[in-house]
């Protein structure tokens, strides 16, 4: 029996163990809804690396809720690069030590490459005319979107809603805990990531609007043509930054560093912000966003600085153990 | 045969030191050693907090969920499984070598693949939700979700630990009792029920023990509604997923204790049974 | 008795009817759904590169594990049925903690020890030792689980069969080796097979405690049920079934094989 295991531990160790080939790798690790984007991106900078370097790449890919992967990485989960949704959660890297502190500084545009925002996604010829914030709280309505305890999605929504009440109110606070208790009221499933919900959303045909990001409701609506559905954005919501970082101390000891920042910057180049843009973000280089500005309707875009006064204080008064959310989320 | 005889060999036979080793160290490295880390993490939380965690409303309702689904999947289980088994030992017909493999399906399906197949088949769209949501029953995403999956995973065994006894209970007694004229629902209330019972008994502890550490398949098909359809099981997990090792580290210790008192009840039957019966087989 | 009553066609409907319900519709659901689209679409969602290399990662899985098992398995049994000793009723309770536990639960354990937050992750970040997120995380939480399914199978036929037998050897002369051989082996095979099949069936399917330490590398430390979850929420549910049903064939060849052993014993 020994015999066996040793005999068969070999077998894995030789299967396993790769030939070290003359191969670049990188792993990122990115949030639950980029994998189609990612899908797009990276053959196209493959390619140019291997123009620029002569050197063979292959880039893996690991996709799950921000917090989640956030988590995995701080446990040891090696990624050279994240991509995430969630500044919050490249500030619990930077906490950790994983990644620099001046992070934000160290990418254009506050380390995001490109941005979103929550919308809606709705049934064939929208039935209940949900255009507004205001329809998510109607008694009729059902909404689905992730658990904002595990996923940045679910969090940029409940912000938004939270958003939007403030402003509609003028900075009532009680009034806007009570519009997202409502809105919480009608959510039949939270699921712990994005794409767990679109799923819940169009292959179960659980509720009647899916609340994620606008390059995700876009996408879908593409995607499930058949269906009818439709991608809806509201006049207001709320901005979502993507941020990227290199996760330092993994980079250094993969002899990646090089690398990982090439493949960040690049993501600021007209040709990668294309492919962004085909994928229903929002980017910032001024060529390709005249090109598509016919894709992407007005939308009035609060900030998290305008509204909350910035990600600590949304981490100590909302997200924090017994925070608003808490309050919000347990009160149905 | 009686399980009390063989115990009594002494140390004649080789190997002792050998096959204790073993299993001491692999056992130490592999369950012991990762389990002490947790309640190491446990007693680092302190008590107050640890009890704070534990009674927190969202933990206990979890909790009772858990409890909730696991008892319902568990009696409907106890009765399926008196009756799959009492069809397999008791009676010929086309079709039951097959019937008898099927009972094993759910031990040998990954949990994530029944859970997965369970939700669509129940969902809207699917065979058995169609004409069920048509009904006004809606299964997926409620708590009959969870019950469905629970009982899916834990079919196996009542069945077979029931099976296995009555297979060596001979009929003979039957047929006296009812020769004697004890009507078949007495022949199976007197006679046969009470051999089987240690063996049925044991069967629903551990299918109950099952039930509450079930979790591919019930994460699929819960909706995962705190207060409403999370299972304690996802809420260890979601904690851990918010960075909450506090959290989840305690609800998993509570799960932990639950399961070794589950444990020793059914180690116990077995016991009382041994004494009873002569032995489970 | 019921062999002359009209409650037999009654309890055999009814077992029949129930089975078919709770076993045997999601069984063929799954192989339904995969085929929705036409087998030109199973074939391309099962040779997609990332299912196969997420097959290949569950063998090499099973092929660490399932032999680990047994070897426990044996050395528990042997222990357990031959010997008597202080504490072994708890080291036989100890065994069983996986069967009872959520697989979730050890995952949990897995990463309070392994974490890099961990008790034991400083020491192997420092010396460059990646157990979770790796193939030795996965198959050590896969042997948490795996543990007590060839011990559950083997100890209470050797405790039945007692040691008679064996004694008899040793009196003749027999060295431990060929006791184990000779006697122990011939007598305990197919429970011992039947275990290993269902230790096979379970590592091969486990998803909790891998869920918890595989980080989800594509490609990498995606394990074939971590990768039917991947795929559905790839928006790809026909890819999900299409990889499901390459484990439900393994689990229907492991019922095979053990119906087929059930007859030889």
């Amino acid at each position: 029996m020994k015999f066996s295991i040793m005999k068969a531990a070999a077998v894995v160790l030789a299967l396993g163990a790769t030939p070290a080939l003359a191969q670049d790798k990188l792993l990122n690790v990115s949030y639950d809804i980029s994998r189609e984007l990612f899908e797009a991106l990276n053959p196209a900078f493959i390619a140019k690396w291997k123009a620029d370097t002569g050197r063979d790449l292959q880039i893996d890919q690991s996709h799950g809720g921000s917090s989640k992967q956030a988590r995995a990485i701080l446990e040891g989960l090696p990624a050279d690069v994240v991509t995430f949704n969630q500044e919050t959660d490249v500030d619990a890297l930077a906490k950790g030590g994983l990644v620099a502190e001046n992070w934000r500084e160290a990418f254009p545009n506050g380390a995001s490459p490109w941005y979103s925002l929550p919308a809606f996604l709705v049934r064939k010829d929208n039935p209940k005319g949900i255009k507004t914030w205001d329809d998510l709280a109607r008694d009729d309505v059902q909404v689905v979107f992730p658990n904002p305890r595990t996923s940045g999605n679910g969090r940029y929504t409940y912000l938004a809603a939270y958003a939007h009440a403030l402003k509609a109110n003028g900075g009532d606070q009680a009034k806007a805990q009570e519009f997202v208790g409502k809105i919480f009221a009608n959510v039949p499933v939270f699921d712990t990531g994005g794409r767990a919900a679109t799923q819940t959303f169009v292959e179960r045909e659980i509720g009647d609007v899916l609340v994620t990001f606008e390059a995700e409701t876009a996408q879908i609506a593409a995607q499930y043509a058949d269906k009818g559905l439709v991608a809806i954005t509201p006049p207001d919501s709320l901005f979502a930054a993507f941020p990227v970082a290199v996760v330092t101390p993994n980079a250094e000891k993969n002899g990646t560093t090089e690398l990982a920042n090439a493949y960040l910057n690049w993501l600021y180049t007209p040709e990668a912000q294309r492919i962004l843009a085909q994928g229903h973000n929002r980017v910032t280089d001024g060529t390709v966003k005249a090109e598509f500005a016919a894709s992407f309707p007005e939308v009035e875009l609060l900030t998290v600085d305008d509204m909350f006064g910035g990600w600590q204080k949304v981490q100590d008064e909302h997200l924090a153990e017994g925070g608003i959310l808490d309050k919000v989320f347990v009160n149905q | 045969m009686s399980a009390a005889a063989p115990v009594r060999a002494k140390r004649v036979l080789p190997g002792f030191t050998l096959t204790l080793g073993t299993t001491m160290l692999y056992l130490t490295v592999i369950v012991l050693i990762p389990v002490l880390a947790l309640i190491l993490k446990g007693a680092e939380i302190g008590p107050a907090r640890f009890w704070g965690i534990v009674t927190a409303p969202r933990t206990l309702a979890a909790i009772r969920i858990t409890m909730t689904a696991a008892a319902i999947a568990t009696v409907i289980n106890a009765l399926y499984g008196l009756l799959m088994a009492w069809v397999l030992v008791r009676h010929d017909f086309p079709g039951k070598r097959l019937l008898d493999a099927l009972m094993d399906i759910p031990f040998a399906l990954p949990t994530a693949v029944a859970g997965l197949s369970l939700t669509a088949l129940y969902s809207a769209n699917g065979w058995f939700g169609a004409p069920l949501e048509a009904a006004g029953i809606q299964v997926v995403y409620t708590i009959w979700g969870i019950v469905l999956a629970m009982t899916f995973t834990s079919i196996p065994f009542v069945v077979r630990s029931v099976q296995s006894v009555l297979e060596d209970l001979d009929p003979a007694l039957e047929d006296a009792a009812f020769t004697l004229g004890a009507g078949p629902w007495t022949t199976f209330r007197r006679v046969v029920f009470p051999a089987i019972l240690p063996a049925w008994l044991g069967g629903i502890a551990t299918s109950f023990a099952r039930s509450l550490g079930e979790f591919g398949a019930v994460v699929f098909i819960a909706g995962n509604l705190p207060f409403k359809t999370e299972i304690a099981s996802l809420l260890a997990f979601i904690r851990l997923e918010e960075y909450d090792y506090a959290g989840a580290a305690a609800i998993a210790l509570v799960l932990m204790v639950f399961a070794l008192a589950l444990l020793l009840v059914s180690n116990l039957i077995q016991i009382w049974a041994s004494r009873h019966a002569g032995g489970p087989r | 008795m019921n062999r002359r009553t009209g409650a037999r066609p009654l309890l055999i409907g009814l077992a029949v009817l129930l089975t078919a319900i709770l076993v045997v519709a999601p069984l063929v659901f799954i192989f339904v759904q995969a085929l929705s689209q036409g087998w030109a679409v199973y074939a391309k969602n099962i040779l997609d590169p990332l299912t196969l290399h997420a097959i290949w990662l569950t063998a090499a899985v099973a092929v660490v594990v399932v032999p680990a098992t047994v070897a426990f398995g044996i050395a528990a049994s042997w222990a357990l049925a031959k010997f008597s000793f202080p504490g072994r009723g708890v080291l036989a309770t100890l065994i069983e903690i996986p069967f009872s536990v959520s697989p979730i639960i050890a995952g949990i354990c897995y990463l309070l020890l392994y974490g890099r937050q961990g008790l034991l992750g400083g020491w192997l970040a420092e010396h460059d030792i990646a157990i979770l997120f790796a193939l030795p995380g996965i198959i050590l939480v896969t042997m948490f689980v795996t543990a007590p399914f060839v011990v559950r199978e083997v100890l209470p036929l050797m405790r039945a069969q007692g040691s008679d037998q064996e004694q008899a050897a040793v009196t003749l002369g027999a060295s431990g080796w060929q006791l184990f051989r000779r006697v122990t082996l011939p007598n305990i095979r197919w429970a011992l097979l039947y275990g290993a099949v269902l230790a096979t069936a379970r590592a091969v399917g486990e998803f909790g405690g891998v869920a918890v330490v595989s980080g989800n590398v594509r490609g990498q430390t995606n394990t074939l049920p971590l990768h039917v979850e991947l795929l559905f929420n790839d928006l790809n549910a026909v890819g999900a079934f299409a990889a499901a049903t390459t484990l439900t064939l393994i689990a229907l060849v492991a019922l095979v094989v053990k119906a087929v052993l059930e007859g030889r014993r």
